[in-house]
């Protein structure tokens, strides 16, 4: 709690601060003690005593919230899956009426209020309502699930925070140690907590194992694994259970704010990595392990960084590398593959324009000198969208891979490879335009678009079954075009059809 | 003991004043969140003003407000930015973008801001969750007047909000029912989600600073959502959920000052049971709204279920009679060929008796003249949709028949004719069985 005091005493006693800071020395010397902003190096026997975990307490913290790392990893990994990345942050929010009831009910009976397992019970217990309240609103009324979440979010934390207001006034009660839900408290985790922590979340971690195929098939595909008979809504109602239990044990390692971030962020860096679910889960785990492991290490170093803190940015840095550099699905790699595609589109464009171009001058029969005759560059830049430089960029790659060569300015030619290639691609090309009208009911006049837009990715095993389909049906060599090819327009007419087929 | 003798108007009437101010600024643009599915950006803003507030001070080195809720106001931007970035170009579930976001710019607040926290001599026994209670004590002159300082900054807060509502109203109608069509029609839909997003951390800070910020998450989402169960006109929402939300304010006060007495306790946190006042009036609201209501759409539904119930009884009758005219069917048979439980079945025959429509005799039920011609209205309409399902929409005889049975409730006489018209005026069902006439006599 102590951070929003600040914030509110720095927002709210502006004017009031610089009046008092002139004459009262005290104000002066804090004022200067809130500039002082530097972290401490620690020594090198800081260093020792935390990287060889020889201070008791730092194991039991890092092994604490390593532990909790890796099952949330794990049950976040479904959770993320399923779309109900938010709803633990819902949920979160939606313990505090329950521990705040839990420590008014065990201290009324004469009980100690304090004790773990019974805040737990109540944590858990409002929790679960809160996720029935969540799904009550979402499938009795209009309301979407993003609504649903926020109501029960606020409204239980309301609750709370009023509940706590009331505890505050408990004679056996000073509800010190019950704000620590909402903050967290790593630093003072003591060994029967990372038992907790250790033995709760194996178990997660255990049911997760044993029932990930299902769960998987749950995240992936509900509808047919309702179909195959699986028991979807106890599965569904397991995960959620999974994901309670998870956020509970985690509320006092790090709060409740902050314990959503170990449940969305290593599943969401894992998304990067892989495409299957087991990998994915092995990621998140390993992700949750290692930034829970080096942010309370971090913040047993320098003592002025909290803990739970510090996990959220370690693998929010973990989060952001993975988005960048992640194989198969980071954006780098998207980029990349993304750019190796369009040049591959240009040139086979390039070659096919080519190629048509002496189609339709009828050049074509003449087949051992077909290679030398010239083409003009302004012929095929009628027939596509790029624009001049661009395409000058493209011929000029097709020179370094031989496959044309620029006789002069305005003018280039096939080389032996080129040609090859070129009637590769167009044959290629006008299977799958044959099999689109035959087998797809594509008219023929819309046939060239649809198949520009597919004949570049496909496999050999995709071309010779389509020829073994439709080539019998023609004779050899490269199949006739079924449509028109518009080559010879009016220069300046812009309206070509091949000049807009890429848009 | 009831706590309201206490009440102070210098005091709670300030309070009260600032609850309402902050509820009905967020319930203006919460509205839209609402429509637009955004709920949760309200919460993820509230939490990720953090670091915003904690750069400003670093980088301005002074309490002013300016720049704190400058830099607050950015970092609530930031967060919506960094959200739609996180969505689009790591192709990441918003949900999931969302609570990367704020956790992570939450979780760097709390680092920076231990920083200073740890040099600085606090208070704890001070304001946990807005200082809402404390509102009367901070206040500034205005021509005379002493206001508190947060009911003018949340007036300021309230107007600019208002007007954005009452100016930008098409567009922000347009923008949220179809953003696609808002963008074609030339008006720049991001612009206005931006706006939104602006209003919302402005909004954020303002609370955050004075009223504590669940108060703010709750008011953006729950009148809004309470509001929308309530009427399909955007106006009428707008204006509902400014109600509910003075109407959270003014019970929520109350309530913190009033409930925990009867448990013998001091009054408790005004913003946490505000919340919780939105929640009931909420609650209220998606149980008893007048079309959209759970209990309404629950009657609603059993209603029509007994209708269908009842018109498949006497349908059956109607068959069995086509059958075999000398059986003469009791509940009991009726209900085994229907699947249907004793209860409903009762009752549906108690309502068709009633209406004339079937004879109770002795146990056993007979189709009336009014009864039957009902009856055979409806398998009229349930065999001429066998037909046309089959004729028209290519679908195999095997499976026409769950599908009649649906369409034959909804099938007015001038829909049979139509069917009668495109299945060429036929007299047999796919079946082979006869296609009842309109009349009796027809």
């Amino acid at each position: 709690m102590r951070p929003y005091f600040l914030v509110f005493l720095l927002a709210s006693f502006v004017p009031q601060s610089l009046v008092i800071a002139e004459d009262n020395a005290r104000e002066i010397q804090s004022q200067q003690s809130i500039t002082d902003r530097s972290i401490t190096m620690p020594t090198w026997s800081d260093w020792k005593r935390v990287l060889f975990l020889q201070d008791y307490n730092t194991r039991i913290v890092i092994l604490g919230t390593t532990l909790l790392g890796m099952s949330a990893g794990m049950v976040g990994s479904f959770a993320l899956l399923r779309k109900r990345a938010l709803m633990g942050d819902a949920l979160s929010h939606a313990t505090l009426p329950g521990i705040a009831i839990a420590f008014i009910v065990a201290t009324t009976l004469g009980l100690d209020g304090k004790s773990l397992p019974v805040l737990l019970v109540g944590a858990a217990l409002s929790g679960l309502m809160g996720i029935a309240t969540i799904l009550l609103i979402r499938n009795l009324t209009r309301l979407k699930e993003d609504a649903a979440l926020g109501i029960v979010l606020s409204v239980f934390f309301g609750a709370g925070i009023a509940l706590l207001g009331i505890v505050q006034q408990m004679e056996t009660g000073h509800a010190a140690g019950l704000e620590s839900f909402i903050y967290g408290k790593t630093a003072s985790m003591v060994a029967s907590d990372a038992w907790l922590i250790g033995s709760a979340g194996m178990t997660c971690m255990l049911i997760s194992i044993l029932l990930f195929k299902e769960l998987t098939l749950l995240c992936f595909d509900e509808g047919f694994a309702d179909s195959r008979g699986f028991p979807v809504v106890f599965l569904d109602m397991m995960l959620m259970g999974l994901v309670v239990v998870v956020t509970i044990i985690g509320l006092q390692a790090v709060g409740l704010i902050l314990m959503i971030s170990l449940l969305v962020i290593p599943p969401a860096a894992a998304r990067f990595w892989t495409e299957k679910m087991v990998n994915m889960t092995i990621v998140a785990i390993v992700l949750g392990a290692l930034s829970s492991m080096i942010g309370s290490a971090m913040s047993a170093i320098f003592p002025n960084l909290p803990s739970g803190a510090m996990i959220v940015l370690v693998s929010t840095a973990m989060f952001l590398f993975s988005m960048v550099f992640g194989v198969p699905r980071g954006i780098l790699i998207r980029k990349l593959r993304r750019y190796e595609l369009n040049t591959k589109i240009n040139r086979q464009h390039l070659l096919r324009g080519i190629y048509e171009y002496l189609e339709a001058r009828g050049l074509l029969n003449e087949k051992q000198r077909l290679e030398s005759i010239q083409v003009p560059i302004d012929a095929v830049f009628q027939m596509r969208s790029w624009s001049r430089p661009k395409l000058k960029k493209i011929i000029k790659r097709a020179q370094q891979e031989q496959l044309v060569e620029l006789v002069h300015e305005n003018q280039m030619q096939l080389t032996e490879a080129g040609l090859k290639e070129a009637i590769r691609l167009v044959h290629e090309h006008r299977l799958w335009e044959l099999y689109l009208i035959t087998y797809a009911d594509v008219a023929p006049s819309k046939v060239d678009q649809d198949a520009d837009a597919i004949e570049h990715v496909l496999e050999p095993e995709v071309i010779s079954e389509l020829e073994s389909l439709l080539v019998q049906q023609t004779s050899e060599g490269v199949l006739q075009s079924p449509h028109t090819i518009e080559i010879d327009r009016n220069k300046t007419n812009s309206q070509n059809p091949h000049a807009r087929r890429l848009r | 003991m009831s706590g309201l003798e206490q009440w102070n108007w210098s005091l709670d009437g300030w309070i009260i004043a600032a609850g309402i101010l902050c509820a009905v600024s967020s319930a203006l643009l919460g509205n839209f969140l609402v429509l637009r599915k955004m709920s949760m950006l309200g919460d993820a803003i509230t939490h990720a003003i953090l670091p915003g507030l904690a750069a400003a001070f670093f980088i301005s080195d002074s309490r002013s407000s300016i720049p704190m809720f400058a830099g607050a106001v950015l970092a609530g931007i930031l967060t919506a930015l960094f959200t739609e970035w996180i969505r689009s170009f790591g192709k990441v579930d918003e949900g999931a973008s969302m609570g990367v976001v704020f956790t992570s710019l939450f979780a760097l607040g709390l680092v920076m801001i231990v920083q200073a926290a740890d040099h600085v001599d606090l208070d704890p026994g001070c304001v946990l969750y807005g200082a809402i209670e404390l509102t009367p004590l901070d206040t500034i002159l205005i021509s005379g007047w002493e206001i508190p300082r947060v009911v003018v900054v949340l007036s300021v807060v309230l107007l600019i909000n208002l007007l954005f509502v009452v100016l930008f109203l098409k567009e922000l109608k347009l923008s949220s029912f179809d953003p696609a069509l808002a963008t074609t029609t030339g008006f720049n839909a991001t612009l206005i989600h931006y706006t939104l997003m602006t209003l919302v951390a402005v909004t954020a800070v303002a609370s955050f600073e004075t009223v504590g910020n669940i108060l703010v998450v709750a008011m953006f989402v729950v009148p809004p959502a309470a509001a929308y169960m309530l009427t399909d006109r955007l106006v009428r929402m707008i204006i509902l959920s400014a109600i509910l939300a003075i109407i959270a304010a003014v019970l929520g006060h109350i309530s913190a000052m009033t409930v925990p007495r009867w448990f013998g306790f001091q009054s408790t946190s005004t913003a946490g049971m505000m919340a919780v006042a939105a929640g009931l009036l909420f609650i209220i609201a998606a149980l008893f709204a007048p079309r959209h209501g759970i209990i309404v759409v629950f009657v609603r539904r059993q209603i029509l279920a007994w209708k269908i119930l009842a018109e498949d009884i006497i349908a059956l009758m109607y068959r069995i009679e086509e059958r075999d005219p000398q059986l003469k069917p009791d509940a009991t048979y009726l209900r085994e060929i229907l699947f249907s439980s004793p209860l409903p079945t009762d009752w549906s025959l108690h309502f068709l008796a009633r209406h004339g429509q079937v004879i109770d005799s002795n146990g056993t039920y007979e189709l009336t003249e009014t009864g039957r011609d009902r009856a055979r209205q409806l398998v009229r309409s349930h065999r001429l949709w066998e037909h046309y399902l089959v004729e028209h929409a290519g679908m195999s005889a095997e499976n026409i028949h769950k599908q009649a049975e649906q369409l034959e409730h909804f099938t007015d006489r001038q829909l049979r004719e139509k069917l009668n018209k495109d299945t060429l005026d036929t007299d047999q069902d796919p079946h082979g069985r006869p296609i009842p006439p309109e009349d009796e006599r027809g």
